[in-house]
């Protein structure tokens, strides 16, 4: 696909002109897909958009999200000798709550960087003496991966591979956040790629239920400005439906290949968030005929994981209910290289995204 | 030897040591210096200030589009003296060689690096073989040290970085680690594109021809590529660096593996590419000086150098916003050079 006419700086300049002219008030708008977040910031996006135009960072970012149990689970099961744990690279530096991956690593255990669920499958095929362990983290746009190689692991009849899921479902997670006394969101930009699964159906109750604009939206300079601009003038308009501003990736039903996919594999499951807390119906776990792949099943549940408040307010940005530059530790204990809290770490955390894109002092001309 | 394996033997100082050296390393880089293979090499008085670089190589896989280990090897210390802005004249090369390793492999890698010396103008002098047991390394590892003198009485370094400088790159971006990563058999992923190893000997010349003193620094963006490249130069010189996103040359090839593997070209190593400061007087001359060359037909200049905050490296993105370009965090790509 050629992306030029997306990253077009004319049309981007004119979409700003319009998003200027469209708004006369004060208004506070949620991207919730940490790409989008870090997009807005690597090109300067939110320098260039109206003063009155609030865009606040939500919670979509796999890793940050991860629980700490989880991911402590992962990490004691990389130090298993039979076990080779298997996970995205975003996933090595999140810190659990003694260690991280990278560290468990280093202190012998076999931890393998993959680029998807079936490279993880793979590693299993080409193991047989060894178990293999996949972390499955992310959003409706990684579980259909997940569930691929699950469905291929039952019928080649890999005994020798497992997966450990974190999945987790965007929807319930805006629907939390529309829900709480503390929401000063006014509109959403729904997160395209997960849209793209799914479909936005699941958007359109929490439309009129909240009485917000939800505006399904990419991830390039045009597809961001398109979605914001569709949201503006609704919000000016007062009216609260959900729109497509990513019209050459998503369709209203999503993929139902992909969707049937992961119902045949994922069940849904109350899931705990990080920096948020429990979420009812948020996320997926292993449906019965499954369990033989199920991690959880074969090596037991994991331990209550030990949490030690400190300075970071990662659970806070992860809501939206503050920016990453607002914390005490950003810049200084927290780093991308020694980060507190999981948004430090991800490609697509908020922290890490001012950190790498916006640590400016002042404006430059 | 052809069609057979690397052995123990073949670094154990005995009888098979010293055929391979003969019938392999000596054949190929023949040269006065080398030849009488004594412990090491006795060189003549260059006359001038001296520059001195040393670089290992352990890029993985050994054969790569446009190149392999070999002349990725002399080109790298080749280009570290040049970058100091010396003229390179000898080269050591220290070989690990992993038992099993096809002789065939390590024949066609030495033939390239004589191939990169001779290019370069380059000797390579003394040398030292060691194989180690299957396992313990990636069946070859490279090191190059090298010797260049300087012809000039002036110093380049980045410290040396004023504001008001201009950055020149020499060409596109990220040729390199893109070439390598595309022959990962689990990115799935396959691109015509060619790695950009090359010596840059020829590069440097024109640019200290063209600029004199007003050359203040060069350097090759390779692990970390320009952005890692621009950080060292603002931390160095205590100045801030702005670029102009527009001003990066990227294929169009570079541009798409990175959207789908997720990665950003300014990160990304290059191994064939030089980016310059030089006094703004003299920027344009430098320009054209490098677009008279082949390897520099896309020189462009991305950026400039200014008092600011000391360490910090800004960008204009293509839509007019500001973003910082950070140091890489850390790991970056597995081994690309």
């Amino acid at each position: 696909m050629n992306l030029a006419p997306f990253r077009d700086p004319a049309i981007a300049a004119r979409l700003l002109e319009e998003i200027h002219a469209a708004q006369s008030r004060p208004l506070v708008i949620m991207e919730t897909c940490g790409g989008q977040t870090h997009a807005l910031l690597r090109l300067g996006l939110d320098q260039l958009l109206p003063r009155g135009l609030e865009l606040v960072h939500g919670p979509g970012c796999p890793v940050c999200v991860t629980p700490v149990a989880l991911i402590d689970q992962a990490i004691a099961l990389a130090g298993r000798p039979e076990v080779i744990l298997a996970t995205f690279g975003d996933m090595m530096r999140v810190p659990g709550s003694a260690s991280t991956l990278f560290e468990a690593r280093s202190a012998g255990g076999d931890v393998r960087m993959v680029y998807s669920a079936l490279d993880a499958l793979e590693l299993a095929q080409s193991n047989p003496e060894r178990e293999v362990v996949f972390f499955a983290i992310g959003f409706e746009t990684t579980a259909p991966g997940s569930a691929q190689a699950a469905m291929q692991a039952r019928s080649a009849n890999t005994g020798n591979f497992s997966l450990l899921s974190a999945h987790v479902l965007v929807p319930p997670a805006v629907r939390f956040l529309l829900h709480s006394p503390e929401n000063r969101v006014q509109g959403y930009l729904a997160a395209g790629h997960a849209c793209a699964v799914l479909g936005w159906e699941p958007y359109e109750n929490l439309a009129a239920e909240f009485h917000v604009p939800i505006v399904v939206t990419g991830f390039e300079a045009v597809d961001l400005l398109r979605g914001i601009l569709r949201v503006v003038q609704l919000l000016e308009a007062n009216e609260a439906r959900v729109e497509n501003a990513y019209e050459r990736v998503v369709r209203w039903e999503g993929n139902p290949r992909a969707r049937a996919g992961m119902e045949q594999v994922f069940r849904i499951c109350d899931r705990e968030w990080r920096g948020i807390g429990l979420i009812p119906a948020s996320g997926l776990t292993l449906q019965p005929e499954y369990t033989a792949w199920d991690a959880q099943e074969k090596f037991g549940p994991p331990a209550a994981a030990q949490t030690a408040a400190g300075v970071c307010i990662s659970g806070l940005v992860l809501q939206g209910l503050k920016k990453p530059t607002a914390c005490p530790a950003f810049g200084r204990e927290c780093t991308p290289a020694h980060p507190l809290g999981a948004p430090m770490v991800s490609g697509e955390g908020a922290c890490a995204a001012y950190y790498t894109y916006q640590r400016m002092p002042g404006g430059r001309e | 030897m052809k069609g057979g394996k690397i052995q123990l033997g073949h670094g154990s100082g005995g009888r098979m040591m010293n055929e391979l050296i003969h019938n392999l390393f000596r054949r190929h880089f023949a040269n006065p210096e080398l030849d009488p293979l004594d412990d090491g090499a006795i060189l003549p008085d260059p006359g001038g200030r001296l520059a001195f670089a040393t670089d290992s190589f352990v890029v993985d896989p050994l054969f790569f589009p446009g190149g392999n280990i070999g002349d990725l090897a002399v080109n790298g210390t080749v280009n570290d003296l040049c970058m100091c802005g010396s003229r390179p004249l000898w080269l050591s090369a220290g070989f690990i060689i992993e038992e099993g390793m096809e002789y065939d492999d390590l024949e066609i890698i030495v033939g390239s690096m004589a191939g990169a010396a001779a290019a370069a103008g380059i000797r390579i002098v003394t040398g030292d073989t060691k194989v180690v047991e299957h396992g313990q390394a990636d069946r070859l590892f490279i090191n190059t040290s090298g010797i260049g003198v300087i012809d000039h009485d002036f110093t380049l370094g980045s410290r040396h970085l004023e504001p008001g400088d201009r950055l020149i790159l020499s060409g596109t971006i990220g040729d390199h680690g893109i070439a390598v990563l595309s022959r990962r058999s689990h990115l799935g992923f396959s691109t015509p594109l060619l790695s950009d190893t090359a010596g840059l000997q020829e590069l440097a010349a024109l640019l200290l021809q063209s600029c004199g003193g007003a050359l203040h620094a060069m350097r090759d963006p390779t692990r970390g590529g320009v952005a890692a490249l621009c950080n060292e130069f603002a931390r160095s010189a205590g100045v801030e660096i702005r670029l102009e996103e527009t001003a990066l040359p990227v294929r169009p090839e570079v541009a798409a593996a990175c959207e789908l593997l997720g990665l950003d070209s300014l990160y990304i190593a290059n191994e064939g590419k030089l980016v310059a400061a030089v006094a703004a007087g003299a920027a344009e001359k430098a320009l054209k000086a490098l677009q008279s060359h082949p390897l520099g037909r896309k020189a462009s200049i991305i950026g400039e150098v200014k008092k600011g905050e000391a360490g910090l490296v800004a960008m204009r993105t293509a839509l007019g916003g500001w973003r910082v370009v950070d140091m890489p965090a850390g790991e970056l790509l597995p081994r690309i050079c």
